[in-house]
């Protein structure tokens, strides 16, 4: 069921050798590109159908060819490596296993969309990915696949390192630029939209670490065939961060398509100690808690449409039948309430609100009023939110409303028990 | 010493945070002053309450004092599911401190943290620049006395 | 062109018009709080949201340009509901007790809320009441009201580019406040006073006066006098329902008048008399080869501005006071003694269009007698529209009344010292006239009129081609600072007013000052200007007898005793 494209080389190779790197087929991509014409790398792109790994699934192309459009000549290339979301780590492994490919991948993609500038924005809580980062560069830089004239193509392209200080919010990719910028990590007003008006007011091309990874790969085997991976809305693999009350938790790689139950169970080696599985969050907090019998959902980008939640950044938590909706939704609650930058009002205070209901159903203080506030709440908040964190925050929260409206009612008619 | 850090970035506003994160590591009680704040905005150009702002967004920073080694413990939930609770009692009992606290040797911290990414050794704490995985009150009380033999 | 529909009106406007805008072409009102004219669009508060058909979620009417074939909602069931719980939000975090708010009746989130109809609260108050900021004479900060809509942040930041106020925090937790919560007199405050002026709420309002006066009113053995600044005549309208650029001189002393003062007084006579003295300084300093640029010294942000940021600067200020504390000395000598008054028993008054000018009342210079300060209360134009209301003043049936004598009778030029460039204008008219010996030509100097950020004029002084500038907001004035400070600087004579469009738009002036408004003020302020008799200081025949009887000549001994200061470095 594994499908091992970026994840080939995991464990296979030694992470800090450039040269197991380059054995393993390795920049091989990058040399050829510099020899392609910088529209025609886009177009395979494009005809890879690749989507953004970080959450939004946007079409990677659109992006590459905005940038191309602009006028301005000075354009920054953002690798997102903020990987804060609960319950992924899929991209620390990318960065731990395997550092060349996705910065073979940000080159790839500087010299099509002609980057002056790149940055890889990790988050400060990843310390060993960081020295793997820093060495890696370095070694890039020695080899000459990275800094002025890379592999005697004339085209200059550097990469500077930047760690963020303890905010979720920064994955955002406004919030990101302001953090690089050394300011609060609050997003902006858009339009205009980072490929127009990005970092320092630059166009910028900011991508996930896995979709970085990707591009070597589509150029080694063509757009049309990474194409025809995976389903016909999402092409290729996904990393799946697979957590919680499993035998097995950790990275596994699978084309898109492939139903969540068989991660699960096949993968995962199913729940510890045979307990029923009573629920699994998809994507990470911001996602949806769905029950046990829609896990032959497929892992997919166009699911959940519902709460314009999709896969995600390809997290599965499974919990079991020990856990109680409400503590999850608790521990969900007070991580927005803590990550919301504060600058607008539904957030701000709305996911402190939504923690003092939450709080009110675990106490069994609930009343069917209550009921319909955190719905509407919740309702507003996603609908109204500056920016995908408030966006998201009630995704939780509203899918349990669907999913499992009886543990509400429970509590509110019965709470006694 | 922070003199010296500064030296070494441009002066630039957005240096700002690199110049924070590499100072407060190496400061022993891992905080920052009013008069460092000061120093620091009058190095990069900007004004004191830009620099405010930052340091009280970002959890990495403190301007309060804090122990000698900073003990993060997640608070999410593929941890939470995985028995993060006891293993916040066992630092708790063992280091004689609630969340939030420093112990009055001044050599531990104890704080929440957002997600590590290290749900696959759930529950996960990280301990100044390390993280420590699948935890259970055994292995915590066997890192918390080799922290303290260390020293 | 792009076509639209808003509420099934087809409404057609130019491409990137923000949907806001557009509904206005309509006279469609969708609410904000946030937004305000002239300043950035921050789309935080999320009130001006609106429903476009066909997307999912709603959008911000402040920040989203429309598109051709787009079809709004700006009041559907869906909008209203998330307005009302944004609101509800809001109130939740708030300190609600409206009865008890200066800004009662006159809040922003009070009219939403009224016009949302919210009766009830659906979410559970989370306000954690935190200490009011009263350590200043001029500014209140109560942290319990804001909403976080961030316009104080934006005009200290951005339009004056001091950055006191922040966002600091995040979450729930952020407050926009001085660092690490400091009072405001413990920073680079100058308490322009803008952050007030733009507060939606009563979050930031300028520290209330009226009390202590109507004390001082009621008190018989006061001889209660008061001056008027040159800006209020032009705004006080606004205060009493007028529109923008309304003059109401007469009505205003009539009001004055009503509410009990013994005398009513105009500061536009001190203007002209600070023409005089600080003409005559500039004149000096070209002659004698003294301190050039020299630079205005009638704006008390400005003066803090340098003496906590430009201290090289202080002896580029000219040494005059203020006309407000010029004409606080004059009442308290001259004035007293021709009255036959004991000082102790004069209190004097002035209303000023400026929140900086309480500040500036109660500094220590500013005493004649070393114990009593000139001016002893200081109420802005909104303070005094708030004792006319309180008074049941009907103000529109006023009959005209005229200033009292002997500081009543006034110039053009001293009238257009409320506007950005007006002080420079009155100036070169004196200046020029003295130096070059024959009238001027013509004494409008167009050029340093109006609302652009940095104005210059070249002008002939005795055969010598000098360069002047005008700044306005504090800003703009850093940039001409930097310039003295670097010793690039080619002006002989610098204007600053530290509030965008200078005292028209001050701090203190009434809620809802817009760049339209101040351009109302502006046309006003030199409509009185044209209609004077007089329009040249040294050509006011009271302040010639002043002279004549008191001063003896400009910068004689006594000027220096009376009407100039000194300025000292101040690290706040």
């Amino acid at each position: 069921m594994e499908q091992k494209i970026v994840s080939k080389r995991f464990d296979a190779i030694n992470p800090l050798s450039i040269d197991d790197y380059l054995e393993s087929g390795g920049y091989k991509s990058l040399k050829e590109a510099l020899k392609r014409d910088r529209i025609n790398i886009i177009e395979e792109i494009e005809a890879a159908r690749l989507r953004g790994r970080g959450g939004a699934a946007f079409p990677a192309h659109v992006k590459m060819m905005g940038i191309a459009k602009e006028e301005e000549t000075t354009r920054y290339i953002i690798c997102n490596a903020d990987e804060g979301e609960p319950g992924n780590f899929k991209d620390r492994q990318l960065m731990e296993k395997d550092p060349h490919q996705f910065i073979e991948g940000m080159v790839i993609t500087a010299f099509a969309i002609r980057a002056t500038k790149g940055y890889i924005y990790i988050r400060g809580e990843y310390d060993k990915a960081y020295s793997i980062l820093e060495w890696t560069l370095e070694e890039a830089r020695k080899k000459g696949y990275l800094g002025k004239n890379i592999l005697d193509s004339g085209f200059d392209f550097d990469i500077e390192l930047r760690s963020g200080a303890g905010s979720y919010v920064c994955g955002e990719e406004f919030a990101l630029i302001e953090s690089i910028e050394g300011k609060p990590g609050r997003t902006r007003v858009k339009p205009p939209f980072p490929t127009q008006k990005g970092l320092f007011d630059k166009p910028t091309l900011i991508n996930n670490v896995e979709t970085f990874a990707n591009i070597p790969h589509i150029l080694e085997m063509g757009g049309d065939e990474f194409a025809k991976i995976g389903t016909e809305s999402s092409t290729g693999t996904k990393l799946v961060s697979l957590s919680g009350n499993v035998n097995n938790p950790g990275v596994y790689e699978v084309p898109f398509g492939v139903p969540i139950k068989e991660v699960v169970e096949k993968l995962g080696g199913g729940s510890k100690d045979g307990r029923k599985i009573k629920m699994v969050q998809l994507g990470g907090a911001c996602g949806p808690i769905i029950p046990e019998y829609m896990l032959d959902l497929t892992i997919d980008f166009d699911r959940f449409e519902d709460f314009d939640s999709k896969t995600g950044a390809g997290a599965i938590i499974v919990m079991d039948e020990r856990f109680d909706v409400f503590d999850v939704l608790l521990r969900v609650a007070e991580f927005f309430e803590h990550e919301s930058c504060g600058k607008c009002t539904p957030c701000r205070e709305g996911n402190l609100q939504l923690v003092k209901l939450v709080e009110k159903f675990i106490n069994r203080k609930a009343t069917q009023k209550d009921l319909i506030n955190i719905e509407s709440l919740a309702r507003v908040m996603h609908q109204t939110s500056l920016c995908g964190l408030g966006q998201t925050a009630p995704t939780a929260i509203l899918s349990t409303l669907k999913y499992f409206r009886d543990d509400y009612l429970d509590l509110i008619e019965h709470p006694e028990l | 010493m922070l003199e010296e850090i500064l030296k070494k970035y441009p002066q630039h506003e957005d240096s700002l945070i690199e110049i924070l994160l590499e100072y407060q590591n190496k400061k022993t009680k891992r905080f920052i002053t009013e008069e460092e704040i000061a120093q620091i905005s009058n190095y990069l150009g900007v004004t004191e309450s830009k620099v405010c702002s930052v340091v009280s967004f970002y959890t990495f920073f403190s301007t309060e004092p804090r122990g000698k080694h900073i003990i993060q413990i997640c608070k999410d939930v593929p941890c939470y599911v995985n028995g993060r609770g006891n293993v916040l009692k066992t630092l708790e009992q063992l280091l004689n401190i609630r969340i939030g606290e420093t112990t009055k040797d001044e050599k531990f911290t104890l704080e929440y943290t957002s997600c590590l990414g290290n749900c696959d050794g759930a529950p996960a704490m990280r301990i100044d620049g390390k993280t420590f995985t699948n935890l259970n009150p055994n292995k915590v009380k066997a890192i918390i006395s080799e922290y303290r033999g260390v020293n | 062109m792009v076509n639209i529909k808003i509420n099934n009106t087809d409404v057609t406007v130019e491409e990137g018009t923000t949907i806001l805008d557009a509904a206005k072409t309509k006279n469609i009102k969708i609410p904000t709080l946030c937004y305000y004219p002239d300043l950035d669009i921050k789309s935080d508060c999320r009130i001006c949201t609106v429903e476009i058909a066909g997307e999912k979620g709603l959008v911000t009417a402040c920040s989203t340009p429309v598109r051709e074939g787009m079809e709004i909602k700006t009041n559907s069931p869906r909008v209203l509901n998330a307005r009302k719980t944004i609101t509800e939000l809001m109130l939740a975090n708030h300190d609600a007790n409206c009865t008890a708010c200066e800004k009662n009746m006159n809040c922003e989130l009070q009219t939403l809320a009224n016009t949302l109809g919210i009766d009830e609260n659906r979410f559970e108050s989370v306000l954690e009441m935190q200490e009011l900021d009263t350590a200043n004479t001029s500014i209140t900060r109560n942290p319990n009201r804001c909403i976080k809509c961030g316009r104080c942040v934006d005009v200290c930041k951005n339009v004056q580019g001091i950055n006191v106020l922040e966002s600091m925090n995040r979450s729930h937790e952020m407050v926009i406040s001085p660092k690490y919560g400091k009072y405001l007199s413990d920073e680079d405050c100058t308490f322009c006073g803008q952050c007030s002026s733009v507060c939606p709420v009563a979050s930031i309002t300028e520290k209330d006066e009226t009390d202590i006066v109507w004390n001082a009113l009621d008190d018989d053995k006061k001889h209660v006098i008061v001056q008027v600044a040159p800006a209020v005549r032009v705004s006080l309208g606004e205060e009493m329902g007028q529109k923008p650029g309304s003059i109401v001189t007469e009505k205003m002393v009539a009001a004055l008048k009503q509410l009990g003062f013994d005398r009513v007084f105009d500061t536009d006579f001190t203007a002209d008399l600070t023409i005089i003295e600080e003409g005559n300084e500039l004149i000096e300093r070209i002659k004698t080869g003294g301190k050039l640029p020299m630079m205005t010294s009638c704006c008390p942000g400005w003066i803090s501005l340098v003496e906590q940021k430009y201290p090289d600067l202080i002896d580029n200020i000219s040494s005059c006071k203020s006309p407000q504390q010029m004409f606080g000395a004059l009442a308290k000598t001259y004035y007293a003694k021709k009255q036959n008054i004991d000082p102790k028993d004069l209190f004097v008054v002035s209303i000023m269009p400026c929140t900086a000018k309480k500040y500036e009342a109660a500094r220590e210079e500013m005493s004649v007698d070393g114990k009593n300060q000139d001016v002893d209360a200081v109420l802005t134009t909104r303070e005094l529209g708030k004792m006319v209301r309180q008074m049941g003043i009907n103000f529109d049936q006023l009959d005209k009344v005229e200033f009292d004598d002997p500081f009543g009778i006034t110039s053009g030029a001293g009238a257009i010292f409320g506007a950005t460039g007006g002080v420079m204008e009155a100036a070169l008219r004196t200046v020029s006239e003295v130096v070059n010996e024959k009238p001027l030509e013509k004494l409008d100097f167009e050029t340093v009129r109006g609302l652009e950020g940095i104005k210059e004029a070249e002008v002939d002084l005795g055969g010598q081609k000098v360069k002047v500038a005008v700044a306005h907001s504090l800003s703009k004035a850093k940039t001409l600072a930097d310039q003295v400070k670097d010793g690039t600087s080619p002006y002989a004579f610098i204007e600053v007013m530290t509030c965008p469009g200078g005292c028209i738009g001050g701090g203190g002036q009434p809620y809802n000052t817009t760049n339209a408004v101040r351009e109302e003020r502006i046309r006003a302020t030199y409509q009185v200007d044209s209609d004077m008799k007089i329009r040249k200081s040294h050509e006011n025949p009271v302040i010639n007898k002043l002279y004549d009887d008191y001063l003896k000549k400009p910068l004689s001994d006594l000027s220096h005793d009376l009407l100039h200061t000194h300025y000292r470095k101040r690290n706040a």
